[in-house]
């Protein structure tokens, strides 16, 4: 089994491994333990900034180094980060564009034992209102690294979604490539597209296994980034596959299953369930008992896979 | 500081607030009391404090300003419309739908726009970021953020002052309109933010109490905010709303609303004099 690692480890590394490449500075309000930039605070302290528990003037604080034009990263769990702090997120850099990257923590029910205030559900939501805002949800450590340099490649906000949670690494082979706005095909398949994002890509991929040994040809694509959605994978996977089911750690309204559904909808309606939390809010727990209990699983994958394709005219 | 001076930046202020009716007037929408009451600190900022560029307005040795009380983008368009950085007639197109001057300011579209603002409480936290940003650049430009004394109620001011003390911001200055009146009334009556002096002082600031109309105690302000090392310096202006035009001031309801016909036309009359 390969290793795990958890994606907000890899989004610390990468500050770190990327400091010398690219002009920045890295805020946080007094998680740097959790949001992992406490290895860039040890690394280049002179460049990291706490600003307490005090989110919103984070926010602000990081639109104000953008407008001197220095890129800021401003790092808080995604509840405080995104939801908190959205009014700044918006008024402050979504409005100005500004060049500031938010690396949210702790997204999802995997914070597990901390319980529903501090498992945000919503943040794609939220983030996907704002206009010129980039999203990126990783579903590995080295698709987080890399959605990292990509996020320093550009002028512009940009929102990352990092897990609280070990997970396996998967994109370690030697040819990956991280294109922003471009959705991967992990498996081909033509009687059902499964597609999912960040710690439901794995769960996807075991998902069209337990299919295929029932006969069901089913379609893996990873959707790394949710904001500008790659509209032309999904219209090819509803064209081709006929029907869709999204997997999202995240409420089933307005994330990725929202996404995908207005891409559908527009373009080429066929059927597509959503598998998420159904307009829920977490509680505490351990992970996997939590991920069962929200539907988050392969097993849940499977069952809405065969309802989509029971859809199909 | 000299008569002639004084003279020359009372009529600077005259014409900002001149921009100010004129605006507003023409838009029938705005924010004239707040924009008047801080007029003459931006009389002063443009014209003898800040290192500006018209000709280059994003020149990066440029001192900023955040007008964190951004509703009174009237007051800031003027200014900047009278230091050069766009026409003034320009300015009686604020609010239109196809102007670039809009409600607050946006500093995508606006010449000499340093931050966009609007929302309460949120430019002085970019205020702190840019001078923050001087600090880790070794540049040595100042910042300047004009914050309402309403808008102190937003606790992201206090949030920013926690951050601006913490990190020695003496790059940074804030000047608090405290013009005494917002939106539901008078201040000290909406919820009572005062006494500001002590507050801010124990955030840690070098506080300044000034007569916001009185041009040798503005200079003496920033002159002494310039001297300090080491903290950020929050200059307490105290002000009038409406500032200049007799039937606004002290009168909270002139916080948002535009002149009509025979105000504008006694105000024009009133702020000529000045001219």
């Amino acid at each position: 089994m390969a290793d795990k690692i958890a994606t907000r480890e890899a989004y610390g590394s990468a500050l770190v491994e990327l400091a010398d490449k690219y002009d920045f500075v890295v805020l946080d309000a007094d998680l740097a333990e959790a949001t992992k930039t406490v290895k860039f605070k040890k690394a280049h302290p002179e460049r990291f900034f706490d600003c307490g528990i005090a989110e919103g003037n984070m926010i602000s604080v990081a639109a104000g180094f953008a407008a001197a034009g220095k890129m800021a990263f401003a790092s808080s769990f995604a509840m405080f980060a995104a939801g908190r702090a959205f009014e700044q997120v918006r008024n402050s850099i979504g409005y100005p564009h500004l060049n500031v990257k938010i690396g949210a923590t702790h997204a999802g029910i995997t914070v597990g034992e901390d319980g529903a205030t501090h498992q945000c559900l919503e943040d794609i939501a939220l983030m996907r209102t704002i206009p010129g805002m980039t999203i990126i949800n990783p579903s590995d450590a080295v698709e987080a690294r890399a959605a990292v340099e990509a996020a320093m490649q550009f002028n512009g906000p940009c929102y990352m979604r990092f897990g609280r949670a070990a997970i396996e690494v998967f994109n370690d082979n030697p040819d990956y490539k991280f294109e922003l706005g471009r959705g991967v095909t992990l498996r081909e398949g033509k009687d059902v597209t499964l597609v999912a994002t960040g710690y439901m890509v794995p769960l996807a991929r075991q998902a069209a296994e337990t299919l295929a040994a029932e006969g069901i040809d089913a379609r893996v694509i990873n959707i790394h980034t949710i904001k500008p959605i790659d509209k032309d994978i999904i219209i090819k996977a509803a064209s081709e596959t006929g029907a869709i089911v999204t997997a999202e750690e995240h409420n089933v309204i307005g994330g990725l299953g929202g996404a995908v559904s207005e891409v559908v909808c527009e373009a080429c309606p066929v059927p597509v369930i959503r598998v998420g939390v159904e307009d829920k809010f977490g509680k505490s727990g351990k992970v996997a008992p939590l991920l069962e209990e929200y539907g988050l699983t392969a097993e849940n994958i499977v069952a809405k896979a065969k309802a989509a394709i029971a859809l199909k005219k | 500081m000299e008569i002639s001076k004084m003279r020359e930046l009372e009529k600077i202020a005259a014409k900002i607030r001149l921009g100010v009716i004129e605006s507003t007037y023409a838009a029938q929408s705005g924010h004239p009391g707040g924009s008047l009451s801080i007029s003459d600190i931006l009389a002063y900022l443009y014209f003898e404090e800040m290192n500006v560029y018209p000709d280059d307005p994003k020149n990066e040795a440029r001192d900023r300003l955040v007008l964190s009380k951004g509703h009174t983008a009237p007051a800031l368009y003027s200014a900047l419309a009278v230091k050069g950085f766009f026409p003034f007639e320009e300015l009686k197109t604020l609010r239109q739908a196809d102007s670039r001057l809009q409600g607050h300011p946006d500093m995508k579209g606006i010449p000499g726009v340093d931050m966009t603002t609007g929302s309460l409480g949120l430019g002085i936290s970019a205020a702190c970021g840019m001078a923050l940003a001087a600090k880790v650049d070794n540049k040595d430009y100042r910042v300047y953020a004009i914050v309402g004394d309403g808008e102190s109620e937003e606790g992201q001011v206090w949030e920013a002052s926690m951050f601006a003390n913490h990190y020695k911001l003496d790059n940074l200055c804030v000047i608090l309109d405290y013009n005494k009146l917002q939106i539901d009334g008078a201040v000290a009556d909406v919820i009572g933010p005062a006494p500001f002096e002590p507050k801010l002082e124990a955030f840690g600031y070098n506080v300044i109490t000034i007569d916001g109309h009185n041009f040798d105690e503005i200079e003496a302000a920033f002159k002494a905010a310039r001297e300090c090392n080491g903290r950020p310096t929050a200059i307490v202006a105290n002000t009038v709303k409406g500032k200049g035009v007799s039937f606004m001031e002290n009168k909270v309801n002139w916080h948002g609303a535009a002149p009509k016909d025979a105000d504008y036309a006694i105000a024009i009359q009133e702020i000529s004099a000045n001219l």
